[in-house]
């Protein structure tokens, strides 16, 4: 089986920045890769390639039978008419109605008019917009503005779809909304979706496999679940650590320590029966003070995943113990290292 | 007074004169300068067709030509206007000239309305497969219709100040008639009646150029 897209130790300078560093990756036919990582990793390089808006400076893109990296600017643009792509700004012409908007890359493609018309109002009722075919692109809401561009987008019945940090720009809500919509994207049509995103509420609700991306690279791969609860890079662990904001960091960890006697220690969340009641018995059989002091827990999938913090408080021996018992049953256990 | 009932023809011919040199020179000034304007616009670096040398060249040839004081363009290139229409006199003339300038003077104003295009629309119309030239057409100028309207209504406004300003060097129009029949035979309402004309196409001008704008940016 071919893959929707592969990236083959792609290396991209601009100048003397290097923005992509020796960067693998595979998207399976009709799956969702999220691509994750804090801004100026490189994750829009590395969409931008996929379309080959930029091309690398060494390696190769690939998507389907399409060699992006050889192509002249000039088949580029035909292959294009075939990948979608939305973006964080939305990026709809302003001098256009919504459904002159999304006839646009039909247009493009040279679309017979009566076609275009069936094809326009066909994917606005997918996105729930048909009663705004003659709005103005000013007169929609940001969420609405989205659902636009998605449209544009699928106009051409692309195989592929690449979002670029597309709900980044949209309050909660509305973020649930088109995310939910790109689900349906994926599933009743079938296109494959690579979602570039520094928000974990967008990976969660879509993505099946994630890439962690740290300064040009990818350092991290696997399926939502896994990277998410067992991130296994630092960079990675930083990362899920900031969006799932589940321990303490900084002046939050200070404080903590400020105000509990102790020692403060991390239990990582299990997803399994008895969970806290293992933890509680291993601090309570040796009569040590247990405070929960921080702690969080987000649904991945069917999973359950995040940690929590306690402030221990007893004889050093029996702190040791207790934590060598935790591991000892597979619970992974950290101290939150003195200030 | 009783002056300018006697010369009411030669005034309506110079009005007429005067519609005429403006709205040509609109027009073909309108067009060159829209495609020079674009040209600066879009080859300039990270531009739709970048070409950092063709960018220099024009910009270096714009910023020559544009800070010669007009009377003294017409006069500089007398010598071409009389090549081509074997005469520097006359409407036709004073026409020729102006388009040239005021197309140099536009072009900016065409380069300044496009630059402010925002670069994220260009990216998707790149991203749905249109070439430079279709997304130049299709959207660059489109997204930047309404300030390129209100930049044309200030081209229209300064070619009436520039076709008065060929009248005194023998181009006709209403600038001619002000100064033959008007200052020099001391006929001051002469004079007031050319300037209230003049003023009354500015402000029909004007007028017209903000509607199209507000009507362009829906506002
Ligand atoms: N066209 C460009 N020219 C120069 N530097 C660029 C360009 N595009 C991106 N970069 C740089 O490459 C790095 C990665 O950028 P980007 O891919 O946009 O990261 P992300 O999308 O993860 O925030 C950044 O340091 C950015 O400044
Ligand atoms: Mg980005």
């Amino acid at each position: 089986m071919t893959a929707a897209v592969r990236v083959e130790h792609v290396t991209k300078r601009f100048g003397d920045l290097v923005a992509l560093d020796d960067v693998s990756l595979e998207v399976e036919e009709g799956g969702v890769l999220g691509v994750i990582g804090y801004s100026g990793a490189g994750k829009s390089t590395l969409v931008r390639l996929m379309n080959g808006l930029e091309q690398p400076t060494t390696g190769r893109v690939l998507v389907g039978d399409a060699e992006i990296s050889a192509l002249p600017e000039r088949e580029l643009r035909r292959v294009r008419r075939d990948i979608g792509m939305i973006f964080q700004q939305f990026n709809l012409f302003r001098a256009r109605t919504v459904a002159g908007n999304v006839a646009y890359p039909l247009r493009v493609a040279g679309v017979s008019r009566t076609e275009r018309d069936a094809r326009v109002a066909r994917v606005l009722d997918f996105v729930g917009l048909l009663d705004k075919a003659h709005a103005h692109p000013e007169q929609l809401s940001g969420g609405q503005k989205q659902r636009v561009g998605i449209a544009r987008a699928l106009a051409t019945s692309p195989r592929l779809l690449l979002a670029d940090e597309a709900t980044s720009a949209l309050d909660p809500e509305t973020t649930a909304d088109v995310l939910a919509l790109l689900k349906r994207v994926n599933r009743e049509l079938g296109i494959t979706i690579v979602l570039i995103t520094h928000e974990m509420e967008a990976v969660k609700a879509v993505a099946q496999q994630v890439v962690v991306m740290e300064a040009g690279r990818i350092v991290e791969r696997g399926s939502l679940v896994d990277v998410f609860s067992a991130p296994a890079t630092p960079a990675a662990a930083r990362f899920v650590r900031s969006v799932l904001h589940d321990r303490p960091t900084g002046a939050t960890l200070d404080r903590l320590r400020s105000a509990h006697r102790g020692r403060l220690v991390t239990v990582r969340v299990a997803d399994r029966p008895g969970f806290t009641a293992t933890v509680s018995d291993a601090f309570a059989k040796r009569r040590l003070s247990n405070e929960l002091v921080f702690g969080g827990i987000s649904e991945l999938g069917d999973r359950s995943v995040g940690a929590l913090t306690y402030a221990l408080d007893g004889p050093g021996a029996a702190v040791d113990e207790a934590l060598a018992e935790l591991r000892g049953a597979g619970i992974a256990v950290e101290e939150e290292a003195a200030g | 007074m009783n002056g300018f009932l006697a010369d009411l023809p030669t005034y309506l011919t110079a009005i007429g004169q005067t519609l005429f040199i403006v709205l040509v020179s609109l027009v073909v000034a309108g067009a060159l300068g829209l495609v020079l304007g674009v040209a600066l616009a879009v080859t300039r670096r990270g531009g739709l067709l970048s070409n950092p040398v063709l960018f220099a060249v024009l910009n270096v040839v714009v910023n020559i030509v544009r800070p010669i004081p007009f009377v003294i363009f017409v006069i500089a290139i007398a010598p071409v206007t009389i090549g081509v229409l074997g005469t520097y006199l006359g409407p036709a003339a004073a026409t020729f000239a102006l388009s040239l300038a005021a197309a140099f003077a536009v072009s900016r104003i065409v380069e300044q309305s496009l630059v402010a295009v925002d670069p994220g629309v260009l990216e998707a119309a790149r991203a749905a497969g249109a070439s430079p030239l279709r997304t130049i057409a299709t959207v660059l100028i489109p997204e930047g219709l309404g300030p390129l309207i209100l930049g044309y209504t200030f081209l229209f406004v300064g070619i009436v100040d520039m076709s008065a300003q060929v009248g005194l060097i023998g181009g006709g129009g209403l600038g001619d008639f002000a100064v033959t029949y008007g200052s020099q035979r001391y006929d001051w309402p002469v004079v007031y009646i050319t300037v209230a004309t003049i003023i009354v196409l500015v402000q029909i001008g004007q007028l017209v150029g903000n509607r199209l704008a507000r009507l362009a940016l829906r506002r």
